[in-house]
């Protein structure tokens, strides 16, 4: 029984409270004498702000204050600029905050945001991502620290002389996380003391920004993220709602709570920025690869360096004797981009996999194939071995379940009517980490057990995930440990992002469970009143360097439906099977794997936004124009995994899934349509104008 | 400050809320998912778009579902209303969909769940109703029930958004129901 409690398909802890509407996300904290909060953006994409009139909104009823950037309480500078809300003139992008309306009722709080009059000096702007902007540069560093270029053959030289090239573009528009909750915290001070209510994915990070930004000791500062409504990684680092409202708070004395329009999110939250992809690959005849060369080129605002790493996949994916991986930025006038669910593998797999078919079809192989025979002994950017990588068990067995082998392979050789009906095959690859965390574990008299940890769950299940560990680890029934998260007066421990959460913070409650399993053995007698406590610490141990290149695998297999008429693109099927060790939990894990498939498909077919280069704004702001996928878009999404075994991760074998599953996803559906019409689009999402556009040109 | 102010415009409303009358004097401009989330604490009903658009605010009107974002409180005076916290009546155990969202895994953040059920039983009596859908075959006589496959569940579910992507699983939830 304990033994088997790792990998069993154990209920959600918080199910019940989430069926029955009782959990509490962060606005839903009614303290007394609670005022709503109502942010006003710039009416402009660059300049300065010359005034700010708030008079007629001080003048409604209902309305205790609007902050500006003359009277806003001043924060120190913080680490990221993006924090930095009403503390000067100057506006960067659109949708930069440069009023916050504060009342008695949302209703009062939104009428006197839209009776702030922001008188603002406009400059001119640029919003247009060229990959030849006299402004672009070479970065040192990408997002999550990679070198921005790595190099190494002679691949200019190994490209040209290559036997089979293809050398293409594709783009990936600027998406938007949208998660189903809006951005939001209730902050409440009392004297110094400051309690905040955060949807954030990691409440340790939210309380030393603030502790910085406010000048105050780290333990004057509560936080709690009790449930949160997803954030696929746009609640990773604190965002200015939780600024915002604590700056409210204190300047009007009272509770508040900002919860962000949606229509604000796509330019406070961050967004995937926009990627212009050059692929070029070179291969003998027989599918050998001899030269990869990605290079991107993507946007970041005025206010930060965030450099999407879309290139870094061709460092861990196919073996060839030339490698090149480079990454360009142009700063704009754009609101700052951010993480969203794989930042870089995303969007990289989506270019290097495509042009991986295109190669397929240049040198009349099955992708699968391809793939298989370019599958390196060693990781290529780094020469190291992997952990373990099971990319090619992971692709048979796709294949083989899928019925790949009755595919005919030649392009639009399947129709219905007027269908056209195509197949696609895509890899997907995420890194497997782990971060340092605390954890604490309680035996108690009663024979149940307490494990403590700031892990938050924004989704995964990870109150679940972590008692199954702990039980694991103790060798107890799961039923028996109590789970206690999202709260700051735990032990600390990093966020849930780069699908590191359960890796990092399940390391520590191992060590914890494990070292109070080795005292109650060594104990005699009955526990004492408060039982017993052990603490661990994985500092020196989950951030140790590894000899190892560790990431999880797995393939893509889709089969869509392209109407020849209407242009159309509906998926029939779509399978996902991985290599991601350890699988912790099957019933939590399946449904990560099928919701970032999901978001996949959504990145394929139905999402895109578009700067106005007029206006500087993003035009798809909210949930009508920007289109995440709905119930009737997707189809039958299975998902599945093979046995992985890899000793060089962390005490319980995993890697983190929470990513993977949308790395790959549009690419297996874009040669998929490819598949269907015999016409390459290399432009997301494939909506129906572009495909008809390229249907009625092509076919 | 706030007192030399003249009042927002109010009126006086009764509604009947998960069987239980209410009477409150509201702002006019007081939405209904407001009024559940501010007025009365029934923080079950969720705000995630405030415009129609992503359903996590769907409530039952008069046995109907509605985006309760979208309706103004004061044109609801004498409205029966039951959200995600009335669905299992007095009782400990929880409505039938409830429970098969457990079984199903249908969830994952929680913050689209409460909008999907009552979405999903105000759908079940649609069908019942012999409302047709856009997917519902023409040729079907009307005002009979109509039977709900994983295609009509899909598309008359399709107002309520999951960006964790749990759709499968909701409408294997429905399907278990309805069998």
């Amino acid at each position: 029984m304990t033994a088997t409690s790792l990998g069993a398909p154990v209920e959600r802890r918080e199910g019940r409270q989430k069926v029955t509407g009782a959990a509490r996300y962060a606005a839903e904290y009614h303290l007394p004498g609670r005022a709503h909060a109502w942010p006003v953006p710039a009416p402009v994409a660059r300049g300065r702000v010359t005034a700010v009139d708030t008079s007629a909104a001080l003048a409604l009823p209902g309305v205790l204050a609007v902050l500006t950037p003359d009277d806003a309480p001043r924060l120190a500078e913080p680490e990221d600029a993006t924090l930095a809300v009403l503390q000067g003139p100057d506006v960067p992008h659109r949708g930069w905050c440069v009023a916050l309306a504060v009342a008695e009722t949302l209703e009062a709080a939104r009428a006197a945001a839209r009776a702030v009059r922001v008188t603002c000096a406009a400059e001119p702007h640029d919003v247009g991502l060229d990959p030849g902007h006299r402004d672009a540069y070479e970065p040192k560093e990408t997002n999550a620290g990679y070198p921005g270029r790595v190099e190494h053959g002679d691949p200019q030289a190994a490209f040209a002389a290559a036997e089979v090239r293809v050398d293409t573009v594709y783009r990936v528009p600027p998406l938007h996380n949208h998660p189903m909750e809006p951005h939001t915290s209730t902050a409440h001070w009392d004297g110094d003391r400051l309690t905040v209510y955060t949807s954030s994915q990691g409440g340790t990070t939210v309380r030393s920004v603030l502790a910085q930004l406010f000048r105050l000791p780290e333990d004057t500062i509560t936080v709690v993220s009790e449930h949160v409504g997803g954030g696929f990684g746009s609640k990773g680092t604190p965002r200015p709602d939780v600024v915002l409202a604590a700056m409210a708070a204190r300047h009007t004395g009272r509770p508040v709570t900002l919860a962000y329009p949606r229509r604000s999110l796509p330019t406070t939250v961050g967004h995937r920025a926009p990627t212009v992809q050059r692929l070029r690959l070179g291969a003998h005849t027989d599918g050998r690869l001899t030269a990869v060369l990605h290079e991107t080129t993507t946007h970041t605002s005025r206010v930060k360096a965030f450099v999407e790493q879309a290139a870094v996949p061709a460092r861990v994916m196919y073996a060839a004797p030339a490698l090149l991986s480079s990454h360009r930025v142009v700063p704009l006038d754009v609101p700052s981009p951010s993480w969203m669910r794989a930042p870089g593998e995303a969007p990289g797999m989506y270019a290097l996999e495509s042009a991986m078919d295109e190669l397929a079809d240049a040198l009349g192989m099955d992708p699968v194939e391809l793939r298989v025979r370019n599958d390196p002994e060693c990781e290529p950017g780094s020469g190291k071995p992997f952990s373990s990588r099971h990319l090619v068990e992971c692709l048979r067995e796709g294949a083989r379940r899928f019925g790949w082998a009755e595919r005919d392979p030649r392009p639009r050789s399947r129709t219905e009517g007027p269908l056209l009906i195509g197949t696609g095959v895509a890899a997907a690859t995420y890194p497997a980490a782990a971060v340092p965390a605390t954890a604490s574990a309680r035996a108690l008299p009663d024979g149940t057990f307490a494990v403590r940890i700031n892990a938050t769950d924004i989704g995964t299940g990870a109150r679940t995930v972590l008692a199954q560990v702990a039980a694991d680890a103790l060798a107890v029934p799961v039923d028996r440990v109590g789970t206690e998260i999202g709260h700051s007066d735990l032990p600390p421990a990093w966020l849930a992002g780069g699908s590191m959460g359960t890796a990092s913070w399940g390391w520590a409650v191992h060590e914890a469970c494990a070292e109070l399993a080795s005292r109650l053995a060594a104990h005699t007698g009955p526990l004492p009143a408060d039982g017993i406590e052990t603490r661990a610490d994985t500092a020196g141990r989950a951030d140790a360097d590894s000899p190892y290149a560790r990431h999880a695998f797995g393939a893509h297999f889709a089969e869509v439906a392209v109407d020849s008429v209407t242009g159309e693109t509906r998926v029939r099927r779509l399978l996902g099977i991985y290599a991601a060790g350890r699988i912790l939990n099957a019933r939590t894990a399946r449904s990560q794997f099928t919701g970032a498939m999901t978001m996949g498909l959504g990145m394929a077919l139905t999402e895109g936004s578009t700067l106005d280069p007029a206006f500087g704004d993003f035009t798809e702001t909210d949930l009508a124009s920007y289109h995440v996928p709905a119930h009737a878009d997707v189809p039958a999404i299975e998902a599945d995994w093979i046995d992985e075994e890899d000793p060089h991760l962390n005490p319980m074998g995993s890697k983190g899934i929470g990513e993977i599953g949308i790395v790959g996803t549009a690419a297996a559906l874009g040669n998929a349509v490819h598949h269907a019409t015999g016409i390459r689009f290399r432009h997301l999402p494939l909506t129906p104008d572009r495909i008809l556009t390229g249907l009625l040109a092509g076919g | 400050m706030t007192s030399a102010n003249k009042p927002a415009p109010d009126s006086e409303i009764t509604l009947r809320v998960n069987g239980k009358p209410h009477t409150l004097h509201i702002d006019n401009r007081r939405t209904l998912l407001d009024l559940l989330r501010e007025d009365l604490g029934l923080t079950g009903s969720k705000k995630g778009c405030d415009h129609g658009q992503c359903g996590a605010c769907t409530v039952l009107a008069d046995g109907r579902r509605v985006n309760s974002c979208l309706l103004l409180a004061v044109a609801l005076d004498g409205s029966e209303i039951t959200t995600v916290e009335g669905l299992g009546g007095d009782g400990e155990e929880p409505h039938p969909l409830q429970r098969a969202f457990l079984d199903r895994d249908a969830f994952q953040c929680g913050y689209c769940t409460p909008g999907q059920i009552c979405s999903a039983i105000g759908m079940i009596a649609e069908a019942a109703a012999g409302h047709p859908s856009q997917v519902t075959d023409p040729a079907t006589p009307s005002g009979r029930p109509v039977p709900l496959d994983r295609s009509e569940i899909r598309e008359r579910l399709s107002g309520n958004l999951c960006r964790c992507g749990a759709y499968p699983r909701i409408v294997e939830a429905v399907e278990d129901v309805i069998r």
